[in-house]
């Protein structure tokens, strides 16, 4: 490990919020008796099913095709009879098709999942087939197609693989708690990522306020030719993309560009432990570790849980909320999306349940920007994010667009830090739907 | 729907701690040291003069507010900062109801005419200060030796200039330093002030970049404009209101650049036009008028300074 502290500039101190869930070891969860597969769960279109009602299913059979590059299966996570087709909520905000499976609580496994041999019998192509086939997507919350990632433009010369186990977002821990008790996995899948991009370096990138996660990670990947494992300072949002490149490589993703063009694909430990499974194992993705904490809830937990298993469920294994909370969170409390019932299912992006308290999640109400530039400090993207959000909420959204709204990368910073509680990566993200939204107009005209 | 009873909102789900309040808490808090040095050396009377002012652009403030129908934000304490901030710049010995027709002008005319909190585009205080002047100019400047005797004196930088009072000397570094010399209530005390700075650095309400180029710049063309005469630089720092005004009038944030570069030309800009009107000008002082010329031009600076976006590399081929 080296000694030097790596980071980004700019950024934020929320409270780690990490103590309930942070020495708890992950515990499987209870067998769901119906689980809800959503057939999007991903960034890009949604799977076709390919079950019908009555059909038997088996763990790990595929139960949605994807349509198009830019899309992955979808399996099924027990084995059971499906009962039902239909759009139902889902932690998006909105419905989508989802394949309802009662399980017959036997969890037998489908035929086509077996090993598919060592990491050196395959080839580049091999590992990428594999993992697209097990509808392996960014385990970290955005759930983007990992296939997709491994296959940059041939023009870029990507030379690094970053694993991020930074697991920026306070109160979870379910990255953590991966890398102290399966490192293996999560070094072989670097390991199977390296070799997809034919690279020859990887990173994992740390916060170090896990000593105890980079001291493991260090022992397990000893020996490993090009991996190295980096400890990173604790710092929001240490584990985004562009700011995780920066602290790793000290390279600058360009503005609209891809970490390619930095020559560098980021993938979650998290995904790297999946496509460990599906190369050893031949199991698709059909479950995940979810963090379960916040003020609100009796036993927060890390739980390894199915995909479709209802968040009503895991709250209750969870011993049921202490009193009524205020919000529920789907992913972390910077960037995780509040929910309006607990009646939707876990899905593969699924990082956390978080249950805050009326205490914790109280917004108090704004009051005029003070211009303290507190939010111009921690923008990690060197924005002005007070300007930006006065011009988005007169709806001057070509002004916003000209002092860069669209670089924004929504972390949440600025809104963390005002001391006079404005909306401001609130009104941000609106100005940048309605930018997207005039840029498509332009272009269909 | 059954289970649809919880909060849902974009996120951030979670704040920090910090708060207007808790900052211009912190921003008053600060002014004690100067408020208790003021009282110690001007009399009784400072403290008289800064409840009035205090009390007045509280009043103001809650009027204008219920006139315009807007939600009263006395609580957030702005107020009293800068009726704080005015009596700190005036003589022990003005009027009361003058002090009060400054906190008046500050709160109606300098902060609620512009949108309030936030939104002045001048310091509110020294607005009030320049009205004052310009008003009384002779009981803006009656200035009084610290002391039970009250009797009347000058200031080290009108000495310093030979504009008036040439039979006075110069006070000792030392009585700078402490305070033990004639000006406005909350200037003199440059030990009191740095104690109040020390404060607010350490609350992280202000950053050192305004303060320390403000008053470096002015100790270095003090230096310069002086012919090259060391003895210059400690009279010009800590002389006047240089140290009040840098520490707590050119950081007000409504009219100050919210850029760390925007910050930096804003004070080397205070500094020249304080050294200038100092050496040059028909005034012994000149930080007040430095401050709100630059805080005219802070939004122009805030349009030229924005800070390089992270991300604005060339695309590689």
């Amino acid at each position: 490990m080296s000694n030097e502290k790596l980071t980004f500039k700019g950024g934020t101190h929320p409270p780690h919020s990490k103590k309930a869930t942070e020495k708890l070891a992950l515990e499987k969860a209870n067998a769901p008796k119906v689980v809800v597969i959503p057939m999007q769960q991903h960034i890009g279109a949604p799977c076709d099913p390919v079950v019908a009602v009555g059909d038997e299913v088996k763990v790990g059979q595929k139960i949605g095709e994807a349509k198009g590059f830019v899309s992955v299966p979808v399996h099924s996570s027990v084995s059971g009879k499906v009962t039902a087709i239909e759009p139902r909520m889902y932690s998006g905000g909105t419905k989508v098709t989802c394949v309802v499976i009662e399980s017959d609580m036997q969890d037998s496994i489908h035929e086509s999942v077996k090993s598919k041999g060592s990491l050196e019998s395959l080839s580049a192509d091999d590992i990428k087939n594999i993992i697209k086939d097990a509808g392996i997507v960014g385990m970290g919350g955005a759930a983007f197609p990992t296939h997709v990632k491994l296959a940059p433009p041939p023009d870029k010369n990507v030379d690094t693989v970053i694993l991020n186990g930074a697991e920026c977002e306070p109160y979870l821990t379910a990255d953590h708690r991966l890398m102290l008790e399966n490192p293996e996995d999560v070094v072989y899948g670097l390991q199977a990522l390296m070799k997809a991009l034919n690279v020859s370096k990887g990173y994992i990138g740390i916060e170090d306020n896990k000593m105890d996660a980079i001291e493991i990670m260090e022992k397990a990947a000893a020996g490993k030719t090009g991996i190295k494992v980096v400890a990173l300072h604790a710092k929001y949002p240490q584990g985004a993309e562009k700011q995780l490149i920066y602290a790793c490589t000290k390279r600058e993703v360009p503005t609209g560009g891809l970490p390619a063009d930095a020559g560098v694909v980021v993938n979650n430990v998290g995904t790297a432990a999946a496509v460990a499974k599906a190369i050893k194992t031949g199991m698709p993705l059909v479950e995940r570790i979810v963090t379960i904490t916040g003020e609100g809830i009796n036993n927060p937990k890390n739980l390894l849980v199915k995909i479709g298993t209802s968040f009503k469920e895991i709250i209750d294994q969870c011993g049921g909320f202490k009193e009524t909370p205020l919000k529920i969170i789907a992913g972390g409390p910077m960037m995780g999306i509040a929910q309006f019932h607990i009646d939707i299912p876990v899905i593969k992006g699924t990082s956390g349940i978080l249950v805050l308290s009326v205490a914790e999640a109280r917004l108090p109400e704004a009051s005029n920007c003070i211009r303290c530039g507190k939010c111009v400090e921690v923008c990690p993207i060197n924005l002005m994010p007070a300007g930006l959000s006065a011009h988005a909420m007169l709806d001057n959204f070509d002004q916003a667009e000209s002092l860069h709204a669209m670089d924004c990368i929504e972390c949440g910073s600025c809104s963390f830090v005002c001391p006079a509680k404005r909306p401001l990566v609130e009104s941000i993200r609106l100005a940048k739907r309605e930018i997207i939204a005039k840029r498509k107009k332009a272009q269909a005209k | 729907m059954e289970n649809s009873r919880f909060l849902v909102s974009s996120s951030p789900h979670i704040r920090s701690g910090e708060s207007t309040r808790r900052i211009m808490m912190d921003v008053a808090i600060a002014l004690l040291p100067a408020l208790f040095a003021g009282i110690w050396f001007f009399g009784l009377r400072a403290l008289w003069l800064t409840l009035v002012a205090v009390g007045f652009a509280v009043a103001s403030e809650i009027a204008m507010q219920k006139l315009m129908k807007r939600p009263v934000t006395v609580s957030d304490f702005s107020a009293v900062v800068t009726g704080l901030l005015i009596a700190f710049n005036v003589p022990s010995t003005l009027p009361l109801w003058m002090v009060a027709i400054g906190a008046m002008f500050a709160i109606v005319i300098a902060k609620h005419c512009f949108g309030g909190v936030g939104h002045n585009f001048i310091n509110p205080a020294l607005a009030a200060r320049a009205v004052l002047l310009a008003s009384w100019p002779v009981d803006m400047t009656s200035w009084v030796q610290p002391g039970v005797d009250a009797v009347a004196t000058t200031t080290p930088l009108a000495i310093l200039k030979g504009t008036e009072a040439v039979n006075q000397v110069l006070p000792n570094v030392m009585d700078l330093f402490v305070g033990n010399v004639g000006g406005c209530i909350g200037e003199t005390s440059a030990l009191a002030l740095l104690i109040g700075g020390l404060y607010l650095l350490y609350r992280r309400v202000i950053s050192y970049r305004i303060p320390v180029t403000y008053i470096a710049t002015v100790g270095i063309l003090a230096f310069v404009f002086s012919g090259f005469d060391l003895t210059y630089i400690p009279y010009h720092i800590l002389a006047g209101g240089l140290l009040l005004g840098a520490i707590f009038m050119a950081t007000d944030y409504s009219s100050s650049p919210m850029t760390a570069k925007g910050q930096v030309i804003f004070a080397i800009g205070c500094g020249l036009l304080t050294t200038v009107i100092r050496f040059y000008g028909g005034y012994p002082e000149g930080v007040s008028y430095s401050i709100l010329l630059m805080n005219i031009a802070t939004p122009l600076i805030d349009r030229f300074t924005l800070p390089r976006k992270f991300g604005g590399v060339k695309k590689s081929a």
